[in-house]
């Protein structure tokens, strides 16, 4: 036992905060994962990601809470994605180049300046890549408050979005309002992408949103059981990463424990090419062998 | 027909889009049970037409009207299959998922799975011939699978009248056939009018009540012998066409300009296929 858990892994309070902080997260980011893939939003996802770096290096510039850094930019980022109708496909390439290189530029300088008038070390690191062991106790009930509020408009949403994923047309004719769906989803996934660069750090937040729904639609073929699947993965990834982050104390350079974001993106990463693996050996259907092959060619 | 016994009643729509009229002064009307088919080339205005009776389009001036009153904004009682759904294999909705959100997609919040859902999804799949692959995605399958369910998403509502946008195209021989045949069967069966739009009439001339034949944004109604004469069709394109029928087969073909009509009708059916 001693060899999975080191000593203290269970009385430790950061520990306690971490594994359950991190569920609920990872069960958010999971649900919210599975709807963004389904709509082929992942991009939007990235995007937010990193506008949400820009917007946690600010706070931080300013002395408040990253989160409320992330969450300001990145619903912020939502609003405009909306209003502009980026999230859909054309125009992207050039939205990628230009703002998104701007906004991470930005964030390197409030970076800088930031830690040139603070003493507080790390700070970089942990808007970048995360620090679930380090959470501001009080930030934790606006934290799980944001994530209930982001499960509860997907939950609420879940077949009209689906609906509207299958047809638009078919939404709208049947009274769906799919702009206004379109943007209270947007938000809910700014929440969603605000919530895991807390715990994994702004620019990994979409491997936790995209990797588990990824490969929890390999897996599963409804989608309720799509979205437990990638809850499931989700959470798994958050608590081996917490384990593992934990013991890695024990590993060298000893007595520098190794980032917990490495561990869970690894995990999720390894989960992924494990569910493509399975999947590449069932066998295509006779009748649609030429349309699969062309979908695995053209790049996701 | 009295305008009050149709179910649909197009009256003088107009639609005119970024300066440009796409549909000029149509008026036509639907019964219960009819089956029109909405016939023409690409981009005469089919779509449109179909966008402006599902209230996706707005007219310019006109009005579409449903038991003789103002098309409501959301109406259970026409289904729609779109023409193409372009989804990825990952998207998870099994077939019954798709045919299952005909019913309630449209609805907030979660439901409980019932056996009577159950049972009415498998009868809709068994009804359309798409039982044998239920449980597969709905990315997964062919043209002509996808169509057959959609037709299935699209009746289980149970609605009156039943639009589709270019069931046909893109499909092999025989999948058209299964789709007509179908269509054709659950439109008696079930009472349902059905409206569908195809360029090419052929597959249809057996199970159409009536046509409505678009051409340049404007329409030509009655039933295929009446419409599809070259008087007819001739005044609707604004140019001479010529209508050909080879083995049982309808073929309306432009005649080129300055060639004898005669001459260009025995050229393009050559041409033509």
């Amino acid at each position: 036992m001693h060899y999975v858990f080191e000593p203290g892994f269970f009385t430790s309070g950061p520990v306690h905060v971490a594994l359950a902080l991190g569920t609920v997260i990872a069960v958010t980011s999971a649900v919210v994962g599975v709807f963004t893939v389904t709509r082929g939003q992942s991009f939007a996802g990235h995007s937010l990601a990193d506008i949400a770096t820009t917007g946690g290096s600010g706070a931080f510039l300013i002395g408040v809470n990253q989160f409320w850094g992330y969450l300001a930019f990145g619903a912020g980022a939502a609003a405009f994605m909306e209003m502009i109708g980026i999230q859909r496909r054309r125009g992207r390439d050039v939205a990628t180049g230009v703002v998104l290189g701007a906004a991470l530029g930005l964030a390197a300088l409030f970076l800088y300046l930031g830690t040139q008038y603070s003493t507080t070390t790390g700070a970089s690191f942990s808007i970048l890549f995360g620090s679930i062991f380090v959470i501001t106790s009080s930030t934790v009930p606006a934290l799980v408050a944001s994530a209930l509020l982001a499960l509860a408009t997907v939950v609420a949403l879940a077949r009209v979005l689906l609906l509207t994923s299958l047809s638009p047309d078919i939404a709208a004719a049947r009274g769906v309002p799919v702009r206004a769906v379109g943007a209270a989803y947007l938000m809910a996934l700014a929440v969603s992408v605000a919530l895991s660069a807390v715990i994994i750090g702004a620019v990994l937040s979409t491997a936790l949103l995209i990797g588990p729904a990824a490969t929890a639609l390999r897996l599963a073929r409804s989608p309720v059981k799509a979205v437990l699947t990638a809850a499931g993965i989700g959470v798994l990834a958050i608590w081996l990463g917490i384990v593992l982050a934990y013991d890695s104390f024990y590993w060298p350079p000893a007595g520098r424990g190794w980032p917990v974001s490495f561990f869970v993106v690894t995990l999720i990463v390894v989960g992924y090419l494990a569910a493509s693996l399975r999947r590449s050996d069932r066998p295509a259907r006779e009748d649609n062998e030429s349309i699969d092959a062309e979908q695995a060619c053209s790049p996701a | 027909m009295i305008p009050g016994d149709d179910l649909l009643r197009l009256d003088h729509v107009t639609v005119r889009l970024g300066g440009r009229e796409i549909l000029t002064d149509v008026s036509f009307g639907i019964g219960p049970g009819q089956f029109t088919g909405l016939i023409g080339p690409n981009g005469a205005g089919k779509t449109t037409l179909l966008k402006v009776i599902l209230g996706l389009q707005p007219v310019t001036s006109g009005a579409v009207l449903l038991d003789g009153a103002p098309r409501p904004a959301r109406d259970a009682s026409i289904g729609y299959v779109p023409q193409k759904l372009g989804l990825e294999p990952d998207v998870p909705l099994r077939v019954r998922d798709v045919v299952s959100l005909g019913l309630d997609g449209h609805k907030f919040g979660l439901r409980l799975p019932s056996r009577a859902r159950r049972e009415l999804v498998s009868d809709m799949l068994t009804a359309v011939g798409a039982q044998r692959y239920a449980d597969a995605r709905i990315g997964e399958l062919s043209g002509g699978e996808q169509q057959r369910v959609m037709i299935a998403h699209a009746l289980i509502s149970r609605p009156r009248l039943l639009l589709l946008d270019e069931p046909l195209a893109n499909l092999d021989i025989s999948s058209e056939q299964g789709i007509v045949s179908v269509l054709a069967r659950l439109a008696r069966a079930e009472r349902v009018a059905v409206l569908l739009s195809a360029h090419d009439m052929n597959p249809l001339v057996p199970v159409m009540d009536r046509i409505v034949y678009v051409a340049a944004g404007r329409v030509a109604v009655g039933d295929t012998e009446e419409v599809v004469q070259p008087g007819v069709l001739s005044r609707l394109y604004g140019q001479h066409v010529d209508v050909i029928r080879v083995h049982g087969r309808i073929l309306v073909v432009a005649a080129p300009e300055g060639v004898d009509e005669a001459e260009a009708a025995a050229e393009d059916a050559g041409v033509v296929r």
